[in-house]
């Protein structure tokens, strides 16, 4: 608790203290006015001023303001306890929404904390811990076990693991060693690094992801705006209707020859009074944005604002990329065909043969093969250019490894293969020895994540791809992919887009999912831009509405949830807030609500919310 | 020209107020305040003297919420 709240606290004590030694005391006339007054002023003194203040900026109509009102009125027309009891739960319920909203603040503070508070650096072979705003790219900063890495950069010396969940949500460690890159915001654990840095620590990853999440509430939603301008209508309005109330029946019973009930009337209306007052819808649909924005993060999606969690939970259709987005980014050997030696021999000798290139096909054969290459087992290497390369060994083997012109142009009998993919032909000596086939890796989760997204309710999915017709079309099958369109340049991506937008049915919105190289037109075009294993890549930050911290695609279907218990969360609020109020209303206006119902529904109504509008907070199991 | 500020207020709907009375003053082309965050948001016209600017923003807070602080 704040100094703040402690005083309002220490302020409740007194009062309700106060209060049940007045209840059993008994006085009347004045004095029993000036002993109700004591309490009163004690827990009410500075809602009064602010009331009176605000009358003479010309700021009339607020909570104060309705608070003073309600109160005076009830002592005037002699209900002391009620008048001081709606004053002291005012102030009660205040302090829980201080309370509750600093808490949750905090809260999702601690989940965000990512931001380094320094690096160190070696001045005259010491460690010195400096500001890390003060690196300067291309330093070299010295990383130990337990620290934050600070800035972006490559590792130069050490190796170790890093822990990447707060960025990502992902527990499982990445191992990292000299030459790799490393990503500021990740949690050292083993050994110490050092690292050169490559950009600014403000151009950093952490820095950019901290921008984004704290600044992510100003963009507001339809339903925030909707609050907003709906509370600056709603209470000039009651304060006029509770003033109408107080005086138009009185008058006409007046006119009629009745008895005028004036302090009746005016019960009513001060009961309207302390009913009306907004607080917990404006207070509610925020924190359940923030709170939805900030569990979101915890879990790896970034959401940079309210309005696309609001666009989210429309989610109709969903359009993805191939490569990076439902494949792996990296090429792997999916298939080994030999037609006289034992499958590991082909491998190693393609993988010999391929040592010397650096091309991602080959690294996938070498990869595949696992094991180190001895290269002075090589005498020669023959790269033939869009063909592939011819190896003598030192045991005067000749190896071919190439396409099926390759072996042509070799004069090599094979039978070429209708596999989709990426086939390297190995011949021996001139004699067919197999092929290997090296294609895109389905990524684990991918069927999952599109079977995940029909269950929420995706109309339709669809891919788009610059890849081959064959290699799209079994993918999507594989996967269950409704519609495919392949062999597309990044501008007919675009425009397809356009069409299926301007195609679609309903109100579902559309959201595109791209691993942003290449594709961020696509993603600014889109109604909602997903960016995939964006760690890294400033250009997807930039052009995403989410950016998803890992390359996991069940992640998709997950973000869609959150929003929609968050977006779930905020009609609640709305409805009930809404609806409650406007109840009581209609009963404190026939005399039927007195002033303790009024209490419920302004305190009792915002304290629900509140926790409500926190639930949004939890999404781990979603 | 951006500029955050931090700030200091109680309720959610006083910073909506806020929000307002800083987007109504001369100088600020767009403001918006993030109550959850505290902080506010203020895009300047250009050639505008941002202290000045600042310090009609506070003020005009100051007249819609007295209980404000924004943080210069």
């Amino acid at each position: 608790m704040t100094k703040k709240q402690k005083k309002v606290l220490i302020r409740i004590i007194i009062s309700v203290l106060l209060m049940i030694v007045l209840n059993f005391i008994p006085v009347y006339g004045y004095v029993r006015f000036i002993l109700y007054m004591i309490p009163y002023l004690i827990i009410g003194y500075d809602i009064l001023r602010k009331a009176f203040k605000g009358i003479i900026k010309g700021q009339v109509f607020d909570e104060n303001f309705l608070m003073a009102v309600a109160t005076i009125g009830a002592i005037i027309i002699g209900e002391y306890t009620e008048g001081t009891a709606v004053m002291l739960f005012y102030q009660i319920g205040e302090l829980f929404q201080s309370y509750a909203v600093g808490k949750s603040r905090r809260n999702i503070s601690e989940l965000m904390d990512i931001r380094p508070d320094y690096a160190n650096i070696m001045q005259d072979d010491k460690l010195v811990k400096v500001d890390p705003d003060e690196v300067e790219p291309g330093s070299i900063i010295i990383v130990q076990p337990g620290e934050k890495c600070p800035i972006d950069g490559i590792v130069i010396e050490g190796s170790s693991s890093l822990n990447t969940s707060a960025l990502t949500g992902e527990s499982i460690p990445r191992d990292v060693s000299t030459g790799d890159e490393i990503i500021s915001g990740c949690i050292n654990m083993t050994g110490v690094l050092q690292v050169k840095t490559t950009k600014e620590f403000g151009e950093s990853t952490v820095s950019k992801i901290l921008d984004l999440v704290e600044n992510a509430t100003s963009k507001k939603s339809r339903s925030e705006n909707f609050i907003s301008r709906f509370a600056r209508y709603y209470t000039p309005v009651v304060c006029y209707l509770a003033l109408a109330l107080a005086f138009v029946p009185p008058v006409i019973n007046i006119f009629a020859g009745n008895a005028p009930l004036f302090s009746g009337w005016i019960y009513r209306a001060l009961t309207f009074l302390v009913i009306s007052c907004p607080c917990a819808l404006v207070i509610s649909i925020p924190l359940s944005f923030f709170a939805g924005i900030g569990g979101a993060s915890r879990e790896g999606v970034l959401v940079k604002g309210s309005s696309y969690l609001e666009a989210l939970a429309k989610a109709g259709y969903v359009v993805f990329d191939k490569t990076g987005t439902v494949t792996e980014a990296t090429f792997r050997v999916t298939e080994i065909y030999s037609s006289g030696m034992g499958e590991e021999e082909l491998l190693r000798y393609a993988a010999y043969a391929e040592s010397h290139s650096s091309h991602p096909i080959s690294k996938s054969i070498k990869e595949a093969y696992g094991r180190d290459i001895d290269l002075s087992f090589i005498n020669d290497i023959q790269e033939i250019s869009g063909q592939g390369v011819i190896a003598t060994l030192s045991d005067d083997t000749q190896i071919c490894a190439g396409n099926y012109k390759l072996m042509k142009r070799q004069n090599i009998v094979c039978d070429e293969t209708d596999k989709t993919g990426t086939v390297i032909y190995i011949a021996k000596n001139d004699v067919y020895a197999g092929y290997i086939l090296i294609s895109d890796v389905v990524k684990k989760g991918a069927k999952e994540a599109i079977r995940k997204l029909k269950k929420e309710g995706i109309k339709k999915t669809v891919m788009l791809t610059g890849d081959r017709d064959l290699v799209a079309e079994n993918i999507c099958a594989e996967l269950g992919i409704d519609e495919v369109h392949a062999e597309l340049l990044p501008d007919q991506k675009v425009s397809l887009l356009e069409k299926i937008i301007e195609n679609k049915t309903g109100n579902g919105k559309v959201v595109y999912v791209g691993d942003g190289i290449n594709d961020a037109p696509v993603l600014k075009r889109a109604d909602i831009g997903i960016a995939m294993g964006a760690l890294g890549s400033d250009a997807a930050i930039e052009a995403a509405d989410v950016v998803l911290m890992d390359d996991d695609p069940l992640k998709i279907a997950k973000a869609i949830r959150i929003a929609k218990k968050c977006i779930r969360i905020v009609y609640e609020n709305i409805y009930f807030a809404i609806g409650i109020k406007f109840i009581c209303l209609i009963l404190g206006a026939m005399g039927i609500a007195n002033m303790w119902l009024a209490i419920f529904a302004d305190v009792g109504v915002m304290v629900i919310a509140v926790l409500n509008a926190i639930r949004a907070l939890f999404v781990k199991k979603l | 020209m951006k500029k955050t500020y931090k700030i200091e207020v109680d309720c959610a709907n006083c910073a909506n107020k806020m929000e307002l009375a800083a987007k109504n003053t001369k100088g600020v082309k767009d403001a918006s305040v993030n109550f959850m965050m505290l902080k506010m948001n203020v895009e300047f016209e250009e050639d505008a003297d941002i202290k000045a600017v600042m310090k009609e923003v506070l003020k005009n807070c100051k007249k819609v919420e007295d209980d404000c602080e924004i943080y210069l």
